[in-house]
């Protein structure tokens, strides 16, 4: 760090570039291979518990699928509620 | 013009986002590479906006282009443009009229594998964004060149570039070792950085993680060969060329020339 880095309180343009980036690419990184597959399992779980606050359900109930398609990936959550029992 | 074909290198020039110096690169590598005496073919992936003739400088010396030949309306031969300036170095433009879904991944095989028997380098100028025509440029790549400008939007296409290199090309589809991928950034300019209102070469470094290859500094000499349709590295005092041949020199794995304190690149990396 040089004298003149010391007395320049604000962060240069540069730098907040760079802290922006890190965290865009982390976050494309992260999208891309096969990660989407790692955390469905606890997708699943904190779903299920966030509906149960509302509703009776099972854990079969809720179902998690993530497709591919050429470009993309859907995430499809299916919820089925069972009938009349909504608190 | 006989060449080894296992030797022959199929090198993507790409980066997402238009306007970073793709053209510009392709058109200097090739150049480099055939002045080293390295038999090197440049190709125009940009169907519908072909500009490498333009900067290569042969855009009247036209006649068919790389969907003719696809499309087997004319031969490979009469496509290719042997440059006027430099042995060994030849263009296959891309054509104005149609687009870019005329590329198919069957007839750009077939025209890579018939260069491969004739070049040692075979450039592939990407079109900018991520869609068909890019795919087509990068998918039969064995090495890439990520051109990438010191800022936001380049920085973060370059990246999404690299995702598709290694999900969307032969090489990640067949499960084969994957494309060597190099760095390069251009329209760099020193002053900027030292003020802490750009990029550095290293932050991009650390941001992609992939190696970088060479740094060229932003230059008026670009513009100005562009206007003359000379590639930059024919040009004699032109720093940005000069950045270019260290570029390829790496790319060959040689240590480049000593440039004093013009060493952009040696600067930066204390070597």
């Amino acid at each position: 760090m040089s004298l003149l880095d010391y007395f320049n309180t604000q962060p240069k343009s540069a730098t907040l570039a760079k802290e922006r980036l890190q965290i865009i690419v982390a976050h494309q990184r992260r999208e891309r291979g096969s990660s989407m597959g790692d955390f469905l399992p606890a997708l699943q779980q904190d779903l299920i518990e966030v509906v149960r606050k509302y509703v009776e359900i099972n854990d079969e109930h809720i179902k998690i699928r993530v497709e591919q398609a050429d470009n993309y990936e859907v995430l499809e959550v299916n919820i089925a509620l069972p009938e009349s029992n909504i608190k | 013009m006989a060449n080894q074909n296992s030797d022959s290198k199929i090198i993507v020039v790409t980066s997402g986002k238009g306007g970073v110096g793709k053209t510009t690169t392709s058109a200097a590598f090739a150049t480099a590479l055939a002045l080293r005496g390295h038999p090197t073919v440049v190709i125009d992936f940009d169907v519908g906006l072909r500009n490498l003739d333009l900067i290569m400088g042969c855009e009247r010396r036209v006649v068919f282009d790389l969907v003719q030949v696809i499309n087997g309306e004319c031969t490979l031969n009469q496509a290719l443009i042997k440059d006027r300036r430099v042995d060994n170095l030849y263009i296959l433009p891309a054509s104005q009229t149609r687009d870019k879904d005329a590329l198919t991944l069957k007839g750009v095989a077939r025209v890579l594998e018939a260069l491969k028997k004739r070049f040692q380098y075979i450039i592939c100028d990407s079109p900018a964004g991520i869609e068909h025509g890019a795919i087509m440029a990068m998918y039969f790549a064995d090495e890439a060149l990520i051109i990438t400008n010191p800022e936001v939007s380049s920085v973060r296409d370059s990246d999404r570039i690299l995702g598709m290199l290694s999900s969307k090309t032969r090489r990640a589809v067949q499960n084969l070792k994957p494309i060597k991928e190099h760095l390069l950034l251009t329209r760099y300019l020193d002053k900027r950085v030292d003020r802490g209102d750009m990029l550095s070469a290293k932050d991009v470094q650390e941001i992609l993680a992939i190696k970088l290859l060479g740094v060229i500094p932003e230059s008026v000499s670009v513009l100005q060969a562009s206007n003359a349709g000379t590639p930059i590295t024919l040009e004699k005092e032109s720093d940005a060329g000069d950045a270019y041949h260290d570029a390829v020199a790496r790319f060959l794995g040689e240590e480049p020339p000593k440039r004093g304190k013009k060493g952009l690149f040696a600067r930066l990396f204390g070597n």
